[in-house]
């Protein structure tokens, strides 16, 4: 009985207050669906180290004739060189950092080029005697660059070594500054849904305040006084939770999806995660509004 | 039923308390009026039995328990055992009568099946059978004064507070609403009615305390009104703007001199028990 009767009054306050109870469901809308898209970000960048960082390697450079580099003075790496090289890299001192070692020759760093600049006019005047013989490392911790860097690097007949990493860290960190803007979006957006939470209660206990002093007068409850108003809050901003997890989804289904069609190499996240963000998101609104319509009627009704 | 020991009320520090070191008893089932002046102090009295205020001095019991005391989670329970009526009837205009009684159960838990039985026995009680389904403007004053105290009782409290209640009715009105007070007194329950209308005072014949200046000045079993404005000298200075203003309350409601020649005694006893 008691919970029909606060049904109806919940019904009976979002027909008087229908308008602001739309603009809470919007702006709740809005910004939630940006905090979704930050998690959505956060996901992704995850997604992408998993991904990635197997498959980065640690690249041993060795040089070539007319290599401008100072380390690269005395001309070509010689077989002599390249052979202690190797022999370095798979000595037991370094058994424990290193996973697999593969060498790569001219011809086939001339094939790796042509595939990775396909659509470039580049391609067409590197030959393969102008690119670097190269070890490929991939390390067991990947963190662990450092070791190879120091140890190799100054070796006769190595022009350089290179962190791959290095290159989609430059990746990460944009995508991070991405996520960290819409979630600075979205923080200002949640203050606006506050403000306007606590505008709409204000505004629905104004109008219902003839009922409320009844309810108080006859001895009910604050739980059955306050109730109505916390739920209204809570619904709006439940329903705003709602579209923007549709959002997030019809976003991560159909432009994640063409990405994926698109970059077929890179791993996606894909619409299943909206799955783990909307309940997130389900929370974040309810709480967002059942906190801030509760400290509004803590100042517009006496209980 | 209701004690007040010493109590004193202070609004703000710069003017006078609006009550002052007041002590009182109501015992249960008995009938009170309490007259006096606006700003005499009756109105803070009636709201501090509902501790909608809190008394700055001394204690304040009703049902036997310190008011003080009550945590605010339980007040709800003090004001369930306590009906209230007003002055300007506080009914919710879009609510049937029906619906504005069945509110006071409806906010309190009732079940539906108590709520149809109950509503409509305390709606013959204050007179108003047939009249469920009309809308509060489709009423007459006296009328929606009854729905009014209809869901003041409806919850079967202990005690009924009454401010002003027939402040805006005329005085036929006003006796009909004096019958079903002094019915719902019969049948157990204590009453306490602020009021300035002579004419009630002096026809019903109960207990009346009068307030002056937040303090209590008269306290009589079987007493009369005896306004203010009818006694020869206005004591001190500082009370003559509050004795103004009651006698022009007075003065607009019913001529003194006309009191006990209208209506001798007529009220109280053979007429209020048919």
């Amino acid at each position: 009985m008691r919970m029909a009767f606060v049904m109806g009054e919940i019904g009976s306050g979002i027909r008087r207050n229908l308008s602001m109870v739309v603009s809470v469901i919007l702006v709740t809308f809005v910004s939630l669906t940006f905090v979704g898209a930050a998690g959505l970000l956060q996901l992704q960048i995850n997604q992408m180290k998993g991904y990635w960082y197997d498959r980065v390697q640690v690249a041993v450079f060795l040089c070539v004739d007319n290599d401008t580099s100072p380390s690269c003075a005395s001309g070509a790496v010689t077989d002599q060189q390249r052979n202690a090289i190797e022999a370095k890299l798979n000595s037991p001192e370094f058994e424990q950092y290193i996973d697999t070692v593969q060498f790569e020759d001219q011809q086939t760093a001339l094939g790796h080029f042509r595939e990775q600049f396909a659509n470039s006019p580049i391609v067409d005047s590197v030959t393969a005697d102008q690119l670097p013989e190269t070890f490929r490392v991939s390390l067991v911790d990947p963190e662990k660059y450092e070791v190879i860097n120091e140890a190799f690097s100054s070796m006769p007949g190595v022009e350089s070594v290179s962190d791959q990493r290095e290159l989609l860290e430059k990746v990460f960190s944009f995508m991070n500054i991405a996520s960290l803007v819409a979630l600075l979006i979205a923080v200002l957006m949640l203050v606006c849904a506050i403000l306007l939470i606590a505008t709409t209660i204000r505004l629905s206990a104004f109008s219902r305040r003839r009922e409320t002093g009844i309810m108080r007068l006859v001895g009910a409850s604050k739980a059955v006084i306050q109730l109505p108003f916390v739920l209204e809050g809570v619904i709006a901003a439940l329903i705003g939770a709602v579209l923007a997890s549709g959002t997030l989804w019809a976003v991560a289904h159909f432009f994640i999806g063409m990405l994926a069609r698109q970059y077929p190499a890179t791993a996606f996240i894909s619409s299943q995660e909206v799955l783990i963000l909307s309940p997130v998101l389900l929370i974040l609104g309810a709480l967002l509004a059942g906190v801030s319509s509760l400290l509004t009627l803590r100042r517009y009704i006496k209980v | 039923m209701i004690t007040f020991d010493n109590v004193t009320k202070v609004y703000d520090r710069t003017s006078r308390p609006a009550l002052n070191s007041v002590s009182l008893d109501v015992d249960r089932g008995e009938f009170v009026f309490l007259v006096g002046a606006s700003g005499s102090g009756k109105s803070t009295l009636i709201r501090l039995v509902l501790k909608e205020e809190h008394a700055t001095r001394g204690t304040v019991y009703v049902a036997g328990s310190n008011v003080a005391k009550i945590p605010s989670w339980r007040v709800p329970r003090l004001r369930r055992g306590i009906g209230v009526v007003f002055q300007d009837f506080r009914l919710l205009p879009n609510k049937t009568v029906f619906a504005n009684v069945a509110f006071a159960m409806q906010v309190i838990g009732r079940s539906r099946a108590v709520i149809r039985e109950t509503v409509p026995e305390v709606l013959k009680t204050v007179g108003l059978e047939g009249k469920d389904q009309r809308l509060p403007h489709e009423l007459s004053g006296g009328e929606q004064q009854r729905v009014a105290i209809a869901r003041a009782i409806v919850n079967k409290p202990g005690i009924l507070l009454a401010d002003e209640p027939t402040g805006n009715l005329d005085p036929t009105t006003s006796l009909g609403i004096m019958k079903v007070l002094d019915r719902i007194n019969q049948n157990g329950t204590t009453v306490v009615m602020a009021t300035h209308d002579h004419d009630i005072v002096n026809a019903m014949r109960k207990r009346v305390i009068e307030l002056r200046n937040g303090k209590v000045v008269r306290d009589e079993r079987e007493g009369i009104y005896l306004a203010t404005a009818m006694q020869p000298v206005v004591p001190a200075a500082g009370t003559t703007s509050a004795s103004a203003d009651d006698g022009g309350h007075s003065g607009a409601e019913a001529p003194p001199g006309t009191v006990d020649a209208a209506k001798p005694g007529g009220l109280a006893g053979s007429e209020v028990s048919e």
